[in-house]
């Protein structure tokens, strides 16, 4: 929108004004009605979803269900997917289980939340750093580096993990926090997820700044990355649930610094008395990430509506 | 960089490049941390692979040098491995398209709803991707007694006269694992293009309708999909890397190997050698098979992606 000399737009007033106005209906609301939309493609798109809804959902109502089931539930055959005489029994049992563990069991719940939190945080700071130049500057070498990073994706993981295994040893960083955080940094999809996502900035608003005096540095800090908001969030999401189902097994070998994922996964491992546990479990792995995808996709919100972003 | 032919042109470039490069020091300095990072944890482990396939190392004995042995005998001897690539080229021109679509379609009725309603149903339909192994919900519908859930419903509807073996009969168990392909195909392409609708500016909205798009359709391909294209062509990588990789849920619900081999693909073949049994010069080969197709289906997506909006 083109500001006229003497008017001010709305988006410049502050957040209370704008509330004031919009209550009174002096300006649109921001959730105004949106355009071109028939009802009849209403009901056609919103009927295929809810039927594919239930069929989606299933997982969930699963997992949820179970833990909740008595061991004689968990066992009727054959198998009914709703409880009938819901229970905590299963997370009483778990607990249990856990006070009995070799390592104390908060051990293993500080080990996730470091492998978890920095592999996550590091991953997306690293990769959005390198993602900001391969988008928006021009420099020798870029094209190739960036096609490396796309193809590396396509080679199976199965092979390299056992060269990579070899150069963790030979880096000496076996057996620690490292062995799983360092290879977290440097997945090739974060980096093209942002380098995507910081290619529809305008040009403008960089060199904006540039001219206001700003080096490369606080530009990425301060208008790059607000702006890609969505883009690291949804990364943020892939990242925890890949860190958080890492159960480590490969890289460290003392019991100190093991995940939660591996604990918890001792714990199912013993037998058919043990069912209503590793149901509690499944229930626990599942929704520590859901609660995080919750929290970050509601946090994901329209940005590029913010002003000064037009080319 | 393009070939200097012209050797006085060829000593001018030569300091101006170099000037080049130290003119971006910034831009070199933000990617260090990435690119080494990545120069030791994938791409030496992928050059070390490449090197292995000409080999044929076993994990205990030293390799030996063998040349194009693992690969004549991969494309020439292999029957098992012309079927696991002939299903997973099944699998990835059936899946892949419909995913990719699946995962647009449902990404932009989620962008009409509020923020509380769309948070809700992304979670909806990213579910199966968020809960582990959640394709283990399909052994309780596919289990071949008359207790599974798609058999009791044929049975009862008088469809079938007795209960079926989905996945120990060579003809379902492809298309079953189709079935649960798309199902789990809601994934990362999904969240990359709820998260680019958020990208597009609004007003563009308001100017096309001015401009005269009559309906939702119109202003899907003349104004949300071009203004998305990154994250299209994001989705489209991650895509064909699942589409072509698939072996996980082909091992959990038909077993590795499936009867006939009607259930193994490129991956459950590469697993079958690589983990068990140790052959990893030709678990590298079929590998760099896999690498090389991938590469391929880009190339071709990639252009016809280009395409969009036009």
């Amino acid at each position: 929108m083109s500001q006229i000399k003497g008017q001010v737009a709305i988006k410049d007033l502050p957040p209370h004004l704008q509330k004031k106005l919009r209550r009174q209906k002096i300006v649109p609301s921001l959730k105004a009605k949106k355009l071109n939309r028939s009802v009849a493609g209403n009901t056609l798109l919103f009927t295929i979803m809810g039927i594919c809804a239930v069929f989606m959902v299933l997982p969930l109502v699963m997992i949820v269900n179970n833990a909740l089931k008595p061991l004689d539930e968990l066992y009727q055959f054959p198998p009914k997917i709703f409880v009938r005489n819901p229970t905590l029994e299963n997370f009483s049992d778990l607990f249990v289980l856990m006070n009995d563990s070799w390592v104390p069991f908060s051990r293993y719940i500080m080990n996730t939340i470091l492998i978890t939190g920095l592999g996550m945080v590091g991953h997306v700071v690293i990769a959005s750093l390198a993602a900001y130049p391969l988008a928006k500057h021009d420099f020798p070498g870029k094209p190739f580096l960036f096609s490396m990073v796309v193809l590396s994706m396509m080679f199976s993981w199965t092979v390299t993990q056992i060269p990579q295994y070899a150069i963790i040893s030979w880096m000496g960083i076996n057996n620690t926090y490292w062995a799983l955080i360092l290879p977290a940094f440097c997945f090739g999809m974060g980096l093209y997820l942002m380098k995507q996502f910081m290619e529809q900035l305008p040009d403008s608003l960089m060199e904006s700044a540039r001219i206001q005096g700003a080096n490369e540095w606080q530009i990425f800090w301060k208008i790059v990355m607000p702006n890609v908001k969505p883009a690291w969030l949804t990364l943020a999401i892939f990242q925890f649930q890949q860190m958080w189902g890492n159960t480590g097994s490969l890289f460290l070998r003392d019991e100190q610094l093991k995940p939660m994922q591996f604990a918890l996964q001792q714990i199912t491992a013993g037998g058919v008395s043990r069912a209503g546990a590793a149901a509690a479990v499944t229930f626990i792995i599942a929704a520590v990430p859901i609660t995080f995808f919750l929290i970050c996709q509601s946090s994901i919100l329209e940005t590029m509506t913010t002003s000064g972003m037009k080319d | 960089m393009s070939v200097m032919t012209n050797p006085a042109a060829a000593k001018v470039r030569r300091p101006s490049l170099w000037k080049n490069i130290r003119k971006h020091q910034a831009s070199y300095l933000m990617i260090a941390p990435y690119f080494i990072l990545f120069f030791f944890f994938t791409v030496l482990p992928v050059l070390m692979s490449v090197v292995v396939s000409f080999t044929d190392w076993n994990m205990l004995q030293t390799p030996n040098f063998v040349g194009w042995t693992n690969y004549v005998k991969l494309l020439v001897d292999d029957d098992i491995f012309i079927t696991s690539l002939k299903n997973t080229l099944i699998f990835a021109v059936v899946t892949g398209p419909v995913s990719y679509m699946l995962c647009l379609l449902f990404a932009w009725i989620i962008n009409e709803f509020n923020r509380g309603l769309r948070t809700v149903l992304t979670l909806i339909f990213y579910a199966p991707s968020i809960c582990g192994n959640a394709y283990m919900v399909w052994n309780l519908i596919l289990t071949g007694d008359r207790y599974g859930y798609l058999n009791g419903i044929l049975l009862n509807l008088d469809i079938i006269n007795e209960p079926i073996l989905w996945m120990q009969t060579e003809q379902y168990i492809l298309p079953v694992l189709i079935v649960v392909q798309l199902w789990l195909s809601l994934g990362t392409g999904f969240l990359s293009f709820i998260a680019g609708l958020q990208t597009v500016d609004k007003s563009m909205y308001e100017a096309a309708a001015i401009d005269g798009i009559k309906n939702r359709w119109q202003e899907l391909w003349f104004v949300t999909l071009p203004a998305m294209k990154p994250q299209l062509l994001f989705g489209a990588v991650m895509q064909i890397t699942q589409s072509f990789a698939v072996a996980d849920i082909s091992i959990a619900l038909a077993g590795n190997p499936s009867v006939n081999y009607a259930g193994a693909t490129i991956v459950t073949h590469l697993l079958d050698y690589g983990s068990t049994r140790l052959d990893m010069g030709y678990a590298s080969a079929i590998a760099t098979i896999l690498f090389l197709l991938m590469v391929g289906t880009n190339k071709l997506v990639q252009k016809v992606l280009g395409r969009v909006g036009e």
